[in-house]
């Protein structure tokens, strides 16, 4: 019994989903209030977590792991899930697309990124890994009508089932050579020199790297995130890399510590490959959502070369890097969800000239974001890098770090360039004004925490400090 | 007066006038104007400011005063800011040019006023900071921060070609900056502490001081800036718009020389030593090579601004001298360059307002109608060039006196920038302001207005008063100068002993 009260939120989760789409089958026209309901559950599942917040314990035969790292991460989940529907705004409603069971795959698919911050097992994230990532096909080719939807629908999904594919068989290596699927026994069982292991372990790391869209395995991400409808785009840009990182962080520091020097040159090639690729191959892109996706490219490495480290520090930059990345994508999203006049999206960042003269307070907004994206000071972005450097230069990873940084410089002239657009370029014609008060509570809301980080910046770090521990 | 954090105060002034003029609310003159105004009340207070702290500073004393502390970043960084004479100095050189930018812009530009004077009021706030921080952490924080409005101010408001000119300027600064964050971070795990007062006294391990010091040079030598990397100067000058020129030439530029003198002679003695060849090589490249492109430049801004780049160069090896006179005198050369450059800029500016050019060719003879702009013109000129009398003069000579101390031939190659500062300003003066008139359009100039009058005659008293008493900023630098070169001159006697 003293089990299932520890997974409360999961089964308050569950149950919400099950309701819900009862609720929206039986209703007709039920899009609005079963949006509404699903935002304010996310937020009423928040203090549920926090219930059980301090607890650090391993349930089910050892197999689900409920500690600060977990709970924290669930937290920013719900954050993100709940916001990337507060700022969808009209969009749904426009592209017609006002299906309730968008909310019944967002629900999903945060249950599932549940199951994978807190899976001590690889059946258990296999398990999560598979619900977040179909609830997600589904989401990205939602818009039915749009080719563009349906095709990245299903070259998210042929590529997902690889990865996927990719990652039982390294499950089912390790599972030959340990005799266990669970995370404590395969630590102890671990043994370097085994060969099968290690090629277990690589599998694994290429399935996880498939979703969080790191290099070489990123593919995906600028099609699907051009494809997919805006605020899809936004949820696969927030949560599941969230939920993604987190795995990465569990698996990697518990299951496979032993074999810390065999993975730590593997993330560090993947780091440094998705920082330098995040930031080149943007250069060229005209697309917003497309620049985005390669923006998140390159972000996912410099998060990973918090963990490429190996260390606790490294842990605690990572976990900051990813909560600033998330409320600087929320921020962005919302903006890329304002373009809009007379019914249509538009998402060609030459749209935007002279942006600063029609909206000069979603300029600002947009600029100051860029200007954190690309890491300059004081905004939160440039903390966010600070910590990551801090952490590689700490374990005395200087290539990395220079490398990391030079990267940080490329891809400055890219959000540069949007800037360049808004303040420098001809006027455009106007867009609609602000609608609904989602979007300017998200994009306000938002825009402060990347503006003033800095009067407070102590608090995430003891957090994300406190949580890094779970792993000593 | 130690119970009020003046220091923070006078940083964060600026901030509050652009909160003001966040909410100011109506028909678009009625913001350009009060804006206008607020923006100066704003500059002025923190004038007085830093006149307040003026009156208030202990000559003798070459420790950091009006020190403040307070955690920040937990275990980590700390809020700190103290001052000595070299730090003040250029404070009160920044309180004093900001003020006259804003002037300057409130007559020049009508388009988004509101929105430069925000940006000229946060630049304010960073440079300040800049030359207040006893945290490398903070210093780097301001030293950054300022990238974003200037850049916001080069391409909004700026010439034809001020986006190439914008993204270079930024991306060149950042390029830089990057290796100096590398080497903080270093310092913070080798010497675990980011407080300047406490490296300072610390030793930092000799086999990696070479590598941290080229860390900081390459931010500096960009922000400098120095041969090669000084091209992003040119192309920014030139497409600024004038007070964006001003606080850039008088102000970004001199952030870099005071971290030399702070940081790079402060923390890193050794590697100081065994670059200063290498500095002074770069630094008569620039004197001599800039000088003479200064000669061929067709464009008014463009010249001005290579002999920005000479005139750093001067700077540069009156630093790495390491003697109170060299050191004495590049800070004076800063200030007076200050002062000389920004007032040049302006004098640029009052005729490109008038002719909408800055074409060389295009002017001749305004003598003829415009007289006391040509005064005018005249003093700043003749100052530039180091005419005894004018600020130009004393820091010229004290960086030649040391560099002369220091190695023969150092000073000889620097004397030749004197000479050839004097061929290209004298003989732009000479096309633009003497001959026949040859333009039409150039006898239809009318004569400095009061506006510009209120601005260049405080930068024309500055600039004679300083050329005939010096002391005025030589005693506030003294012992914070004698301080730092003893310090120097120590290491550089230790290390011939350790030769020997």
């Amino acid at each position: 019994m003293i089990d299932f009260q520890n997974i409360l939120p999961e089964i308050f989760l569950t149950f919400l989903l099950l309701f819900l789409l009862v609720l929206g089958v039986y209703l007709k026209n039920s899009f609005l209030l079963i949006k509404k309901f699903t935002i304010l559950s996310l937020i009423i599942c928040i203090p549920i977590v926090y219930l059980n917040f301090d607890n650090q314990i391993l349930i089910f035969n050892n197999n689900y792991s409920i500690n600060i790292f977990s709970n924290l991460l669930k937290i920013v989940i719900l954050i993100s899930s709940a916001f990337s529907l507060i700022f969808t705004g009209q969009y749904l409603k426009r592209a017609k697309i006002e299906k309730f069971e968008y909310m019944i795959l967002i629900l999903s698919s945060t249950l599932g990124m549940f199951v994978m911050v807190s899976a001590n097992n690889l059946i258990g994230l296999y398990l999560g890994i598979e619900l977040q990532s179909l609830s997600l096909y589904v989401l990205s080719s939602i818009d039915r009508n749009s080719l563009k939807s349906s095709e990245s629908g299903v070259k998210y999904f042929v590529l997902g089932a690889l990865s996927s594919g990719l990652f039982l068989y390294g499950c089912s290596l390790i599972y030959g050579f340990t005799g266990s699927t669970n995370y404590l026994i395969i630590n102890e069982n671990f043994s370097v020199d085994n060969l099968g292991l290690i090629f277990g372990l690589v599998f694994i790391i290429v399935g996880l790297a498939f979703k969080i869209s790191a290099v070489p395995f990123h593919m995906w991400t600028p099609d699907v995130y051009e494809g997919s409808p805006t605020p899809v785009t936004a949820f696969f840009a927030l949560a599941p890399k969230v939920a993604g990182m987190g795995a990465f962080i569990q698996i990697l520091f518990v299951a496979f510590s032993e074999a810390l020097t065999e993975w730590k040159s593997i993330i560090i090639f993947i780091s440094i490959a998705s920082m330098v690729l995040g930031s080149v191959a943007a250069i060229g892109q005209t697309n917003i959502k497309r620049l985005m996706a390669y923006s998140s490219i390159g972000h996912m490495g410099y998060a990973l070369a918090g963990i490429a480290t190996g260390t606790l520090a490294g842990i605690s930059a990572t976990l900051t890097y990813i909560f600033i990345y998330v409320v600087m994508n929320v921020a962005a999203f919302t903006c890329i969800l304002f373009f809009s006049r007379d019914k249509i999206y538009y998402e060609d960042i030459r749209d935007l000239g002279g942006l600063s003269k029609n909206h000069p307070l979603i300029s600002a907004c947009f600029c100051l974001i860029l200007f954190s994206l690309a890491g300059i000071p004081p905004l939160a972005g440039f903390f966010a890098k600070f910590y990551i450097f801090k952490a590689v230069i700490e374990s005395e990873m200087y290539v990395l770090a220079i490398i990391g940084l030079l990267s940080s410089v490329v891809s400055a002239f890219y959000y540069l360039r949007v800037i360049k657009i808004m303040y420098f370029d001809k006027e455009k014609e106007k867009f609609d004004d602000i609608s609904g008060l989602g979007m300017k509570f998200s994009l306000l809301v938002s825009s402060a925490l990347i503006l003033f980080y800095f009067i407070g910046p102590s608090f995430l770090i003891n957090l994300s400090d406190i949580a890094s521990r779970v792993f000593n | 007066m130690n119970e009020i954090p003046i220091l923070t105060l006078t940083i964060f002034l600026p901030l509050v006038g652009v909160l003001f003029l966040f909410f100011i609310k109506g028909q678009q003159e009625f913001i350009n104007k009060t804006s206008g105004y607020v923006a100066i009340l704003t500059s002025g207070i923190t004038f007085c400011a830093s006149i307040l702290i003026l009156l208030n500073f202990n000559y003798s004393n070459p420790d950091f005063q009006f020190v403040e502390q307070h955690d920040w970043i937990f275990n980590f960084v700390n809020y700190k800011v103290g001052i000595d004479g070299i730090s003040l100095s250029f404070i009160l050189l920044t309180t004093f040019i900001t003020p006259i930018c804003i002037l300057a812009t409130i007559n020049s530009i009508q388009n988004r006023l509101r929105e430069f004077l925000i940006a000229l009021l946060l630049m304010e706030t960073m440079m300040i900071g800049v030359f207040c921080s006893l945290d490398l952490f903070i210093f780097y924080l301001f030293f950054e921060a300022g990238l974003i409005p200037m850049f916001l101010i080069i391409g909004i408001w700026g010439g034809e070609r001020r986006v190439y000119s914008a993204f270079k300027f930024f991306l060149y600064t950042l390029f830089g900056s990057v290796f100096m964050l590398i080497s903080i971070i270093y310092i913070y795990f080798d010497a675990g502490t980011l407080d300047v007062e406490k490296l300072l006294n610390i030793q930092i391990n000799k086999d990696y001081q070479k590598y941290l010091w080229l860390g900081f040079f390459a931010s500096f030598a960009v922000k400098t800036p120095m041969w090669p990397v000084h091209t992003w100067l040119p192309d920014a000058h030139v497409e600024a718009p004038t007070s964006g020129s001003v606080i850039l030439a008088a102000i970004l530029l001199k952030m870099a020389g005071y971290g030399f003198i702070r940081f790079s002679l402060g923390l890193f003695p050794d590697a100081s030593i065994y670059f200063s060849p290498l500095v002074f090589t770069l630094s008569i490249i620039a004197i001599v090579y800039t000088s003479l492109v200064a000669l061929v430049q067709k464009d008014m801004k463009k010249l001005i601004a290579y002999s920005s780049v000479a005139h750093m160069g001067f700077v540069t090896i009156g630093i790495f001298v390491f003697n109170k006179e060299g050191i004495e005198g590049s800070i004076f050369q800063m200030i007076s360059h200050g002062i000389i450059s920004s007032a040049l800029f302006l004098c640029v500016g009052v005729v490109y307002d008038r002719l909408h050019t800055r074409e060389i060719s295009e002017y001749g003879g305004v003598v003829n109608v415009m007289p006391n702009y040509a005064v005018m013109f005249m003093v700043f000129t003749l100052g530039s060039l180091g005419l005894p009398g004018t600020s130009g003069f004393i820091g010229e000579i004290l960086v030649l006196i040391g560099s002369f101390k220091f190695n023969y031939w150092i000073a000889f190659f620097a004397a030749t920038g004197v000479i050839l500062s004097a061929c290209y300003s004298l003989w732009l003066y000479r096309r633009v302001v003497f001959g026949e008139i040859t333009n039409l359009k150039i006898k239809n100039l009318t004569d400095l207005n009061k506006n510009e009058y209120l601005i260049l005659t405080p930068l024309l008293i500055m600039t004679i008063v300083l050329g005939f008493y010096p002391a005025l900023v030589l005693d506030l630098i003294s012992t914070s100068v004698d301080k730092v070169s003893n310090d120097m001159l120590e290491y550089i006697e230790t290390a011939k002993l350790i030769k020997k």
